[in-house]
């Protein structure tokens, strides 16, 4: 019996002292992040981000999973997620739809789901629990009110004389090509002599954006104004402008989005015009929703980062300092 | 119609009439297609740049052809490409200037011996261990990306050389100088097969490898230098990938080529199943698939609904380029007119 009485003691300590230092400690955090892949710098500078972030915080466990630009890798990652019993989950969707039911069983299992840059579409922002990140129509709305000040700068807008705009989209269907479109479009309206001649998706890449661009040039001798989705496609697009024997940044202006540090370059060289800043370091921000949400507090529905615009009067100064 | 009847029998006429097919949409409704102007000493317009464009589609589908004429296929020259476009990016460096960090030459070099020695992997697991050719290349589509990345640290690199965006963007004699690297490709490829015995011994591996060996030839050692120079054309392809963006991208470069590639080689009559092979029939091939593309652009077809308008008219060639369905076709009017 004495014997008995030992154990219980030393099991009691032993509880004692854990929970104290549980106490001391906030709880240990694993969560799940599922990327879509690396398709670009802005990508890579997102995902480092992120993982140092974590990283920095040792009350947290990040497991990462990319997708390689593969929905079904995705959704895959995000059950394994809910089988492993992860705290919360972080999730860049690829494409907006399609995600439906496994949101659904992560909600199920009670794990929150906090979007990171791309959202889900709109039926299923019911099963996610927050969306940190850019603002894509804002951007969109950015590169227009740009163009308006530009244009009305270099006393190139009369508001009579047509205003010549192709687009470059991003993939069909990414939220931040939809709503980016959508940002221009809003400036668009009030701008009754500007038009969008052609518009079409270069996929978010170069060489696609130069294709693209190059069959552009062939129907249309009339362009005024490029806007491309990323800076990527504008940088494809520049290189056609060059073969068709125009100058990129004169003869056509070149708004872009992101911020790329090719975009500096270009900036600089004077071939492009614009980039509206979409930045991806996202990492300390996310971090800090965490710990929020595991202290119980209630995020809001929307989380922005803080961006800027860029162009030929401060792109040289702000060069050297571009992590991406 | 005995002419055309003879002529209905060789395979590249089916790939041609496909290619007049599109040709002919894009004479009556697509404004401005068939311009062709001289700007700056080189010739421009839509044409040229289904040219320029499907360059890397047609160097990839040269060596295809070979691989799929062996009864085998090459589903990671996508990748190689990706390895060529990051190991030559980083060797020339993305300095402003356009200093490149080591000679252009040097490091073009370098980047076309790792994608033979990507190819030679390929062939030594297809012709020594005797895997299956598409599981055999799925190692290296898989794990070629991958390489790509660490190569280029997954970062877009972007290139300011001059010389080097000669292969992809520079002309000679006002034509796109890729064409000229897809024409040498070409010819040498036609010399070596067809003016030797090679070709032959490509087509007897790939209807019968056992009867192949027993006859003295040695099998393996042409399935081997197959995908090897299946992985060298995937090299210069993501040359002049490289070269016409002027960056790398690990993610992108040549991503789905390997499909278009593959499309190719079968459009242009090309079996899967191996055997007689048609390289000039996979260039026609890799054309309607840039045509296809550049129409797109062009007509300005709304990009929710492009790749359905593209796998439509992919689906009406294969019918086309089928002798089963053509059979069929005629039968129904052969039996009308007897009917009549």
């Amino acid at each position: 019996m004495k014997k008995w009485g030992k154990i219980f003691a030393l099991v009691a300590a032993v509880l004692l002292v854990l929970s104290v230092a549980a106490f001391a400690q906030p709880k240990h955090w694993v969560v799940g992040f599922s990327q879509i892949g690396s398709e670009r710098e802005w990508r890579t500078a997102d995902t480092i981000s992120v993982q140092n972030a974590f990283l920095e915080d040792p009350t947290f466990t990040l497991i990462y999973s990319d997708a390689q630009q593969r929905q079904e890798n995705q959704i895959k990652a995000i059950r394994s997620f809910i089988a492993r019993r992860v705290n919360a989950i972080l999730f860049t969707a690829l494409v907006e739809t399609g995600y439906g039911p496994v949101l659904q069983e992560a909600k199920r299992a009670g794990i929150p789901v906090v979007m990171i840059d791309r959202d889900v579409a709109k039926e299923d922002r019911g099963l996610r629990l927050t969306i940190m990140g850019s603002d894509f129509i804002k951007e969109g709305e950015k590169a227009g009110e740009w163009l308006a000040d530009y244009l009305k700068k270099k006393g190139l807008d009369d508001g009579k004389k047509a205003i010549n705009i192709v687009e470059l989209q991003g993939t069909t269907g990414s939220a931040p090509a939809i709503e980016r479109k959508t940002g221009f479009a809003n400036v668009l309206k009030s701008h009754a002599n500007w038009k969008i001649t052609r518009s079409q998706t270069g996929n978010f890449t170069s060489s696609e954006g130069k294709q693209v661009m190059e069959a552009f040039l062939k129907a249309d001798k009339n362009i005024d104004v490029l806007y491309a989705h990323n800076d990527q496609m504008a940088l494809g697009a520049i290189q056609a402008i060059k073969e068709a024997g125009l100058k990129p940044g004169k003869d056509i202006i070149i708004v872009g989005v992101d911020a790329v540090k090719g975009a500096f370059e270009a900036m600089v060289a004077g071939e492009m015009n614009a980039s509206i800043e979409c930045s991806p370091l996202l990492g300390p921000q996310a971090v800090l929703a965490m710990r929020d949400l595991r202290d119980g507090k209630k995020l809001p529905a929307r989380i922005y980062t803080i961006e800027g615009i860029f162009d030929e009067t401060n792109a040289a100064e702000a060069l050297p300092t571009r992590q991406y | 119609m005995l002419a055309w009847k003879r002529l209905s029998r060789s395979k590249i006429i089916w790939p041609l009439i496909t290619l007049g097919i599109l040709m002919l949409f894009n004479l009556f409704f697509t404004p401005n297609f068939f311009r062709i102007e001289m700007l700056e000493g080189h010739l421009f317009g839509n044409l040229i740049d289904i040219l320029k464009n499907g360059a890397p589609i047609m160097i990839l589908a040269i060596g295809l052809t070979l691989v799929i004429a062996t009864h085998g296929i090459d589903i990671s020259v996508g990748s190689v490409v990706a390895i060529s476009a990051g190991v030559v990016a980083m060797l020339i460096g993305g300095d402003l200037a356009g200093n490149p960090k080591y000679p252009i030459a040097f490091a073009m070099g370098a980047a076309l011996v790792a994608c033979i020695a990507a190819g030679m992997w390929n062939g030594m697991l297809v012709s020594w261990i005797g895997m299956q050719p598409i599981i055999a290349t799925l190692i290296l589509f898989v794990a070629g990306r991958g390489i790509a990345m660490v190569t280029t640290n997954a970062m877009v690199i972007w290139l300011y050389a001059k010389p080097f965006a000669l292969l992809g963007q520079g002309y000679l004699f006002g034509l796109p100088f890729s064409l000229y690297i897809v024409a040498f490709l070409l010819l040498a490829t036609y010399l070596v097969t067809r003016r030797t015995a090679v070709g032959m011994f490509i087509e007897a591996v790939g209807i019968n490898p056992k009867a192949t060996r027993f006859a003295g030839i040695n099998a393996r050692g042409i399935l081997f230098w197959c995908y090897a120079f299946s992985g060298l054309c995937a090299g210069v392809s993501g040359l002049v990938v490289c070269s016409t963006v002027m960056s790398a991208d690990g993610n992108n470069a040549g991503n789905l080529a390997e499909l278009d590639a593959i499309l190719a080689v079968v459009l242009g009559g090309t079996s899967l199943n191996g055997g007689r092979f048609f390289l000039l029939g996979s260039m026609v091939g890799a054309l309607i698939i840039q045509t296809l593309t550049t129409t797109i652009y062009a007509f300005n077809v709304a990009p929710e609904i492009a790749q359905v308008v593209k796998a439509l008219v992919v689906y009406a060639v294969s019918l086309l380029q089928s002798e089963t369905f053509r059979a069929r076709v005629a039968g129904m009017f052969a039996r009308r007119e007897v009917a009549a």
